[in-house]
């Protein structure tokens, strides 16, 4: 059956009350989102750290996703949420879509997006940043995981939110260059890839302009490349010590000569 | 009292090397201070991927057997064996399944694909969000232990004798700076025509 299952609620219940154990803590994505629009569409940005508690589960995650080759959404929370509520309704969108015979539109994006996080009353972590262009324009929206939605023509999401949103405040004016604005978004992002313990590593950038494909630029900065290492660590053959070794072959390897002169030869066109 | 995640302890890692993946972890059984098993091996495979699972240990063996029914059922349907790309997928969406009653594991993903011979790992959180790793990816209860060894000791394209010392001493090392991890370790190094497993000789304290 498809969906959310609840069998192991119980269970998990007593262990976390009862047996005084603690839940374990899922990959969040820290984050800072921005999303910015410009004349004659919307560009939308984020970093690509992705934290598990005080630890960087992954260095270059991709906070982009795509909701319909037109629409993209940035996601900042629980990762696994985001990453899973942006396919869902990609998915829903894309029949919806072919079932209509139209182009996807954003504010459908956002609907289905907000009545299923308000259904799950925020237990599913998504925060989301989402923008794009159809048949009505150009528009840039914000979910919360609780289902709220706001509309802007610069917005921020994430831990880093308020670095970014600091950056956009001081250098967001209207009616920006596509070229302005993929500068404005980068900056923010790189606020909150400096000041924020939560963010780090890179920017993505995704630019969607009226009449034009969407077009995502997939680490467009990478101020943070690890310094090549002063030595090698490689291991001498034999360091480590086996106490017992066996082999799979998966492959048969048969040597058959084959003759390519003479009276067995193969037939050849010469 | 700790987390679920914490009770059994054990860890595991996977690594990526020149044509060749390797994927490794420790033999530790315990309930909480108490040692139980030094047999309880943690990687397990459907055909030619490895899927590592460390975690609460009823979880790790039902997941295991869960995948082994769902990539049997896949065979049968499909007529081949699960690419390491679909598999993952297949790790990701059964976990989300359980977003709110979940299993306590760490999967870990390793295996080449047969088809273009590309090596490919993953890591996962408990509710299957992916971390597609190029250099490596751990899991467990020493993943802190496991980052730095593996941020240090790592570097691209090693051949498989030498990518099966580097993940050996990444896992030996980190694996003895942490008390529920250890009591022996197996490492498999897998390319295009064999897989090799080693049982390693480690601290048994």
């Amino acid at each position: 059956m498809p969906g959310l299952s609840f069998d192991n609620y119980q269970r998990n219940q007593f262990l976390t009350n009862s047996a005084g154990y603690n839940a374990p803590k899922a990959t969040s994505t820290g984050t800072t989102i921005v999303g910015c629009k410009f004349k004659n569409g919307v560009v939308i940005a984020a970093d690509t750290r992705a934290t598990a508690g005080p630890i960087v589960a992954d260095k270059n995650c991709e906070k982009l996703h795509r909701l319909a080759p037109k629409i993209w959404c940035a996601g900042a929370g629980t990762a696994a949420d985001t990453e899973m509520v942006t396919q869902l309704i990609s998915s829903n969108l894309e029949l919806h879509s072919l079932s209509l015979n139209r182009e996807p539109r954003v504010i459908t994006s956002l609907q289905m997006l907000k009545q299923h996080l308000f259904k799950y009353q925020g237990h599913i972590g998504a925060y989301l940043i989402v923008a794009g262009v159809d048949p009505t324009g150009a528009h840039l929206f914000s979910i919360h995981a609780h289902g709220s939605t706001d509309v802007g023509y610069y917005l921020s999401l994430g831990s880093g939110s308020l670095a970014a949103m600091a950056v956009l405040e001081r250098d967001w004016e209207p009616d920006m260059t596509k070229e302005q604005a993929m500068n404005l978004c980068a900056e923010a992002i790189q606020a909150g890839i400096w000041n924020d313990l939560g963010s780090g590593s890179n920017v993505d950038l995704c630019v969607m302009e009226v009449g034009k494909n969407a077009h995502l630029y997939r680490n467009h900065l990478t101020p943070n490349v690890r310094e090549q290492k002063q030595r090698s660590y490689k291991f001498e053959r034999g360091t480590t010590a086996i106490l017992k070794q066996s082999i799979y072959n998966l492959v048969d390897v048969v040597e058959e000569p084959i003759a390519t002169t003479g009276p067995d030869a193969m037939e050849v066109d010469s | 009292m700790s987390d679920p995640s914490s009770i059994n302890g054990g860890t595991a890692v996977a690594m990526v090397g020149k044509d060749c993946v390797a994927i490794a972890c420790d033999m530790r059984l315990g309930s909480q201070s108490l040692g139980v098993s030094n047999n309880f091996e943690k990687v397990f495979n459907y055909g030619h991927v490895y899927l590592g699972l460390t975690g609460l240990a009823t979880d790790v063996l039902t997941v295991y057997e869960d995948f082994r029914m769902k990539t049997n059922l896949y065979k049968m349907s499909e007529d081949r064996d699960i690419e390491p790309e679909s598999f993952a997928n297949l790790v990701s969406s059964t976990l989300y399944q359980r977003r709110f009653g979940p299993w306590f594991v760490g999967p870990l993903v390793a295996g080449l694909n047969s088809k273009t011979g590309k090596p490919f790992i993953c890591g996962f959180d408990f509710i299957g969000c992916i971390d597609f790793a190029k250099d490596f990816v751990v899991s467990g209860t020493a993943t802190d232990q496991l980052y730095g060894m593996c941020e240090s000791l790592y570097e691209p394209n090693l051949e498989p004798e030498d990518l099966f010392e580097t993940i050996s001493q990444a896992l030996l090392n980190a694996a003895d700076r942490d008390a529920l991890s250890g009591w022996g370790a197996v490492v498999y190094v897998i390319t295009k025509d064999k897989v090799v497993k080693r049982y390693l000789k480690s601290r048994q304290d």
